[in-house]
């Protein structure tokens, strides 16, 4: 999923100052996932916002609502009937969610309560890991199903560098050297020769060739 | 044609040193260098904006190094130039007649002065090597698109026997010769022991007869040195006997006793079969390089 994380509170202070009636909008799906933007959280910071305006004796109109998707169109036009009541939208949603319903309604401006972080696995309770760039040419199968272009820091293709210690990442002793979990791997399931061929540069082209990237599937559209 | 590489051709033991650029557009620090190293040395590797801290580019101080007579080893790492810049300034340096490259990943961004910069890594260290070695040998850039001139030099790689896992460390280092590395510098040798155990493995498979291998050293200049190498450089194994050793010598006498376990190394490293030569890393301690190869006999260099 997509994760993100609420930006420092004076830096969304100061993008609504202008702005005297705000909707602040969560997003119900991968932001409430990851505790960033879902209905809690969107209640949370209306309240904060709320609060922080009255203690400076500001007249602020601040709401909040929450929609299940704000990165698909179907769910956005709910907003059609409330929308003039307001003259900002705070969105909780991820980057992608801020543009959709940016789109939907370009007359009003719209801020991001939120930075989106990286297409993640939930590990653990409280607890996101990014292991996926989306670059558009899965190789996992090759790599024992681990991400050396997302999980080891130099995005080495040939294994580990010299900074590998103790199956620690050498920028970070808090996160594992993704080689070392490679080749664990790998050997694990027995096929170690597999990683002693070089492994050709990575064919960037399916990421960023035909610049910003769109799926169309015509057996999808109506 | 790279003098250091006919050195190696005619069985000689290689030395190479280091000249780290300025951080600054002056060309003389290179210039005192140069003096400095003349003589000494059969090449000097020129460092690529190492730990990531912006300096003068390693490309221009090779020029200036070898208008003083030197053999200048341009070291190039991935961390700063995608694929196309790459392959350019392999095209220019053999233009220039820069005659060895040394093909690195580059400390992570993060290390050095800059670190808001983008990482770009686009190659790793290993394909860098074999992209090299097919605009050499087949006169083609990566995609086959044919060069109306072939760079004319002489190919190196890194390699660090103490990182981890230490059994993937002679994988790293027979694709690097797969790859087409003619030569090896390795990380700063310290603990013998590993290194010999690394080499015996290297010769099992073959590859000391593949590439010439130049062990690393780099001369201690205090206890705290051994100690701060020891604990907060990723990948530097200094085995607890050197920092006894450098803790028993007085304060004053510590370098003396860091230069002594250096040049022992070095004549260790001489006896060690398939060890081509040494890579002297004297950091911030290039007026040490020429007595330093004296005392381990190494002088005077052939022609």
């Amino acid at each position: 999923m997509i994760t993100a994380e609420q930006k420092p509170l004076d830096e969304i202070r100061e993008m609504i100052a202008p702005y005297k009636r705000i909707l602040v909008l969560g997003c119900g799906s991968c932001v409430a996932e990851c505790a960033a933007g879902g209905e809690k959280e969107t209640g949370m910071l209306a309240s904060i916002l709320r609060m922080a305006a009255k203690m400076e004796g500001r007249e602020v109109l601040i709401n909040e609502k929450t929609l299940e998707r704000q990165c698909v169109k179907d769910f956005v036009i709910l907003l059609d009937d409330i929308i003039q009541d307001y003259d900002a939208l705070l969105s909780l949603g991820c980057g992608a969610g801020v543009q959709a319903v940016g789109d939907c309604f370009p007359e009003i401006p719209i801020i991001p309560a939120l930075n989106t972080e990286f297409l993640g696995e939930t590990k653990d309770q409280g607890l996101w890991l990014e292991n996926c760039l989306g670059c558009g040419d899965c190789k996992l199968y090759h790599f024992g199903g681990i991400c050396p272009l997302a999980r080891c820091s130099k995005h080495l293709l040939n294994g580990p560098c010299g900074g590998s210690v103790g199956g620690k990442c050498e920028i970070n002793p808090e996160i594992p050297c993704a080689w070392q979990l490679i080749i664990d791997r790998v050997e694990q399931q027995g096929g170690f020769e597999r990683l002693e061929g070089i492994f050709p540069p990575k064919d960037w082209s399916k990421k960023q060739g035909l610049g910003p990237r769109r799926i169309i599937r015509e057996d999808q559209q109506r | 044609m790279s003098r250091f590489k006919s050195v190696l051709d005619q069985g000689a033991f290689a030395v190479t040193a280091e000249c780290g650029p300025p951080k600054g557009a002056d060309p003389d620090v290179i210039m005192k260098k140069a003096e400095l190293l003349k003589g000494k040395v059969d090449a000097v590797n020129v460092t690529d904006n190492q730990t990531a801290v912006v300096r003068m580019s390693s490309l221009a101080a090779c020029v200036l190094l070898k208008r003083q007579g030197l053999d200048p080893i341009l070291q190039a790492v991935v961390r700063d130039r995608n694929r196309i810049a790459l392959q350019s300034d392999i095209l220019g340096a053999s233009a220039l007649g820069i005659r060895n490259i040394l093909c690195l990943s580059g400390d992570h961004q993060s290390f050095g002065n800059q670190p808001q910069a983008l990482g770009v890594f686009d190659l790793d260290s290993i394909q860098f090597v074999q992209v090299v070695q097919r605009m050499r040998d087949q006169g083609a850039i990566l995609g086959g698109e044919r060069l109306s001139r072939a760079p004319d030099v002489f190919i190196g790689a890194a390699a660090n026997p103490f990182g981890d896992p230490f059994n993937f460390r002679l994988v790293r280092l027979a694709k690097k010769v797969a790859a087409g590395a003619d030569f090896i510098q390795t990380q700063c040798i310290y603990n013998l022991e590993r290194f010999e155990r690394w080499m015996a493995m290297a010769r099992e498979r073959g590859l000391t007869e593949k590439v010439h291998i130049l062990g690393g050293v780099t001369p201690l200049k205090s206890a705290g040195m051994a100690k701060y190498m020891k604990k907060k450089v990723a990948g530097m194994d200094v085995p607890d006997g050197i920092i006894r050793r450098m803790d028993g010598a007085p304060a004053k006498t510590q370098a003396e006793e860091g230069l002594k376990i250096c040049v022992e190394t070095i004549q260790r490293l001489r006896e060690v079969r398939g060890v081509k030569g040494v890579h002297i890393m004297a950091i911030d301690w290039e007026d040490m390089v020429g007595e330093l190869v004296e005392r381990a006999g190494l002088l005077p260099r052939p022609n």
